[in-house]
């Protein structure tokens, strides 16, 4: 049987989504099903005195739940700091307070109208200035969440020493997922406890903050994950919240609730990619040899906890990029603020601190009067060196072939060394980024995971793979049945793919950080290779064919499973108390070149082409895995260019798709991908983790190109026409 | 109020409220959860359908716009056992991630082939410009509509 790994196989769930008949969760019917909606706060902070429900309106037939009505009245996160429910206190703008279901869904909308909030409204932290100077104190004591500090060598001491200093302070805006089906979950209870099912990532997760709620033991909750419509770190911790409120209403109706948000309330009240502003100093020496690194690196967190200190943990890692430094400091703090929690957005830290060190390269070559990339060259981690927190790279470092390809392919050097282009009004010009993403879970978490899969042996040849990592785009369903089959030496049509639910799934870990593939995936070929050495053994010992012993084995529980536990390899320590060791497991590494043309007139930018060459240590599937880059490469885009969540008193301004803007298939380039095999021993076949690598590199690339066509150094993302424009009054144009 | 229409070959009469979006009547009425709703407001693209061949945000049209008129959903395209050239090539090129957009992207390039069956880039782009996908960046549902249109093309 030739392998199908590194094959395009297509897609398994495509021909369902092509012809409309995947059923997504708002397409779910259940018998006596009520809608549900919840009724949100509308000032950001404040005092909750009462809620009032209109007497002159008909509320027969309409279920009301409250904080009252909420058994354990937090969500269990990284902390329980969230009401499901608020009670007291109103800490953003759409806080839910309370939920109403109803049979009609023009009537829920009617009563949500007639439910008013008494509020005492409370003076609102609002930005990270505002959270640090802690004139309110919101998170006692100082308005912070967490803190990390980073050293190596001096800790940063060496940068005065140094002959070039450098400093810079880079900032990015809030970024909204936009999966193009919002938030919803339908769910019911009977005798044996809770279900819901809906658009998520992550079951056991949702499982955890059910049991948490309603003190329910492990088999008392099912959550099955319906056909998911996007979730890009979007779907990984928020649906809890809505699975909670869904099965509230359930249980106090005694009827399935269907809740699914609108794209506003999905916008305003879901949640974001973390504010941040990141300050740098650097020392290093006049021929461009970098030698010391100072910074400081906040984000806001908003007004709850949710995943922000993994989140802070994962940019303060990122934030030294791709190089060498001899000397390091890295103090990262998270903040709170009363605007709607921020949370996991695909890259998850690492695409705001690696904007601010790639845009601070540029600096440095800009400061010595050197080409950004071949500064860039000159300090690239290689084998053998050490990363900030002492991280000794022993294998699958392919940052250098990446950037020789991505540099050849796009003309960068000819490109850049002509002066700039302009013609008539259209300024053209190239700019590059290099960047590194950590693959699996930061530090130990992978040691306290212990995410499982499991394989089972079918009847007639066939096998099914059974995990909690889940597909909701990026082709998990596809590419474990790839791996699954070569491991047995059948075809990936001969696998199939259980529906994630807590009752019939291992917990796998979550579907985040990258780690599908290269940890989930290493342990489904151990389950499948235990699986295959049964077959042979049981063949061998009764002089059966293998298809006989296989159907034999099928047919008994006790043998025609596989369950295996992923351990991390021997030799990776990492150390909380001083944050230092062996970060992650593998590095993704990546070169991304962009073209833009500016409008001189109206200072509008167009990203004319794009060149990304991108290590992921073993292609699984090239068609997947290139859509993973261009789709994540757009979604860097859109950060980029015209992602900008305005916001005033706390309230979004733009909570609409009209008015808060992703990129079309006008606006997005054409891409060149070039898939480079540096491969990782422990992954399956030598594969790390791609899913958020492509979001990392996108804006600083960009960047970087409209200052080489305009002469703007621009050090804060988004960047609208209006920040271009108000950057050329201030005379940084050539 | 009785209204009739085509809907995917079929001569409906629906007795409904004039003003029922055609989406709710499509998913809720006649079971055709295929279009999907993004952001009820026309902006996303997903719940895109053809009207007379004309691709529409069935969230902006009234049922009793749609009087004797054509409808055409997902499901008029082709079933998962049964794809069309240009559902298969949209599987098969890696048009379709989440999939959450393909129906009604779908929609928008099958209008498009039936004007004009050799498409260039840049008319695909404008094609689909309404329709937003969040995971491909495009290029391959691109690639897709092209690879459909030669497809369509060889085909008697």
């Amino acid at each position: 049987m030739a392998p199908s790994v590194g094959k395009s196989v297509p897609r398994v769930d495509g021909p369902a989504k092509a012809a409309g008949s995947a059923r997504y969760v708002d397409d779910l019917v259940l018998p006596g099903m009520l809608h549900g909606a919840t009724v949100r706060s509308d000032v950001a902070r404040g005092r909750l005195l009462g809620i009032d429900f209109d007497p002159a309106f008909d509320w027969n037939g309409i279920t009301v739940v409250t904080a009252d009505d909420v058994p354990v009245n937090t969500v269990p996160v990284i902390e329980t700091d969230q009401p499901v429910l608020a009670k007291d206190e109103i800490r953003h703008a759409y806080e839910p307070v309370a939920l109403l279901a109803c049979e009609d869904r023009l009537r829920l909308e009617k009563a949500l109208r007639h439910v008013t909030l008494r509020v005492e409204p409370l003076p609102p932290v609002l930005t990270i200035d505002d959270a640090l100077a802690a004139r309110e104190v919101i998170r006692p004591p100082d308005n912070v969440f967490k803190r990390y500090l980073i050293t190596k060598g001096r800790g940063g001491a060496a940068v005065e020493g140094c002959e070039v200093v450098v400093s810079g302070v880079y900032e990015s805006g809030a970024q909204e997922h936009v999966y193009i089906e919002p938030n919803g979950m339908i769910a019911f209870w009977d005798d044996e406890g809770a279900h819901v099912e809906g658009s998520l990532q992550c079951p056991y997760y949702v499982q955890k903050g059910i049991k948490g709620v309603f003190g329910l033991p492990d088999d008392g909750v099912d959550v099955t994950q319906a056909v998911t419509g996007g979730g890009f770190g979007g779907k990984e911790e928020y649906p809890t919240l809505v699975a909670l409120h869904a099965l509230l209403l359930a249980k106090k109706s005694g009827r399935p609730v269907k809740l699914i948000y609108g794209r506003q309330e999905d916008i305003e009240a879901s949640t974001k990619r973390h504010p941040s502003r990141v300050e740098i100093t650097t020392g290093c020496d006049r021929d461009g040899t970098l030698r010391a690194v100072s910074i400081r690196v906040l984000m806001d967190g908003g007004a709850y906890v949710t995943l922000t200190p993994v989140v802070l943990s994962r940019g303060a890692l990122h934030s030294c990029g791709a190089y060498r430094w001899e000397d390091v400091r890295v103090e990262a703090l998270a903040v709170a603020t009363n605007t709607p929690p921020n949370g996991a957005f695909r890259g998850f830290g690492a695409p705001q601190t690696i904007w601010a060190i790639e845009r601070h390269l540029d600096r440095i070559a800009r400061t010595l009067g050197v080409d950004p990339m071949e500064l860039r060259r000159k300090n690239l981690l290689r084998l053998g060196d050490t990363t900030a927190t002492g991280q000794t790279l022993k294998e699958s470092v392919g940052v250098q072939e990446c950037v020789e390809k991505a540099m050849t392919a796009s003309g960068y050097a000819e490109k850049r060394a002509r002066p700039p282009v302009v013609t008539g009004r259209v300024a053209r010009g190239i700019g590059a980024a290099v960047f590194l993403h950590g693959a699996g879970f930061t530090g130990s978490g992978e040691k306290y995971l212990k995410g499982k899969i499991a394989v089972d042996l079918l009847p007639g040849g066939r096998a099914r793979v059974r995990t909690a990592s889940t597909e909701m785009g990026q082709g998990t369903e596809t590419v474990f049945r790839q791996i699954a089959a070569d491991a047995l030496g059948i075809e990936p049509g001969a696998v199939d793919f259980a529906v994630p639910s807590t009752k019939n799934v291992p917990d796998s870990g979550p579907t985040v950080a990258s780690r599908t593939v290269m940890i989930v995936g290493s342990i489904a070929v151990e389950a499948a290779n235990e699986l295959r050495a049964r077959v042979d053994e049981e063949a061998r010992a009764h002089g059966l064919s293998r298809a006989d012993a296989w159907d034999r084995l099928a047919a008994d529980p006790g043998r025609a499973t596989a369950l295996v536990q992923y351990e991390p390899p021997p030799g990776v320590v990492w150390d909380d108390a001083t944050y230092s060791g062996d970060a992650y497991p593998a590095y993704g590494w990546a070169c991304d070149v962009a073209e833009v043309e500016v409008d001189l007139d109206t200072f509008e930018t167009k990203v004319t082409g794009f060149w990304a060459a991108v290590d992921v240590g073993r292609v699984m599937n090239p068609i997947l895995c290139a859509g993973q880059v261009e789709g994540g490469t757009l979604q860097a885009i859109g950060w980029a260019l015209t992602e900008k969540l305005v916001t005033r008193d706390g309230k979004i301004l733009n909570p609409r798709m009209t008015n808060y803007i992703v990129p079309t298939s006008l606006d997005a380039p054409p891409f060149t991908t070039i898939l480079v095999e540096e491969p990782y021993s422990r992954g399956p076949g030598g594969a790390k983790g791609v899913g958020e690598l492509p979001m990392d590199g996108g804006a600083p690339a960009v960047a970087a190109a409209i200052e080489h066509a305009t002469g703007l150094v621009l050090d804060r993302v988004p960047l609208l026409p209006e920040d271009l424009f108000e950057a050329s009054l201030k005379g940084d144009a050539r | 109020m009785s209204v009739t229409l085509t809907v995917n070959g079929s001569l409906l009469t629906l007795e409904a409220p004039p003003a029922a979006r055609l989406l709710d009547v499509l998913r809720e009425r006649l079971g055709l959860t295929g279009t999907k709703e993004g952001c009820g407001e026309g902006e996303c693209g997903a719940c895109t359908v053809l009207l007379d061949g004309v691709p529409v945000n069935s969230c902006l049209v009234a049922l009793g716009q749609c009087a004797g008129r054509e409808v055409t959903t997902v499901e008029g395209l082709g079933d998962a056992q049964h794809l069309s050239p240009l559902q298969e090539a949209m599987v098969t090129e890696g048009g379709a991630q989440c999939g959450i957009c393909t129906p009604g992207m779908l929609l928008s390039a099958e209008a498009l082939l039936r004007e004009k069956p050799a498409p260039t880039d840049g008319e695909i782009r404008e094609a689909i410009a309404g329709n937003v996908c969040r995971c491909t960046g495009y290029q391959r549902i691109v690639s897709a509509v092209v690879e459909a249109g030669k497809r369509r093309e060889v085909r008697p």
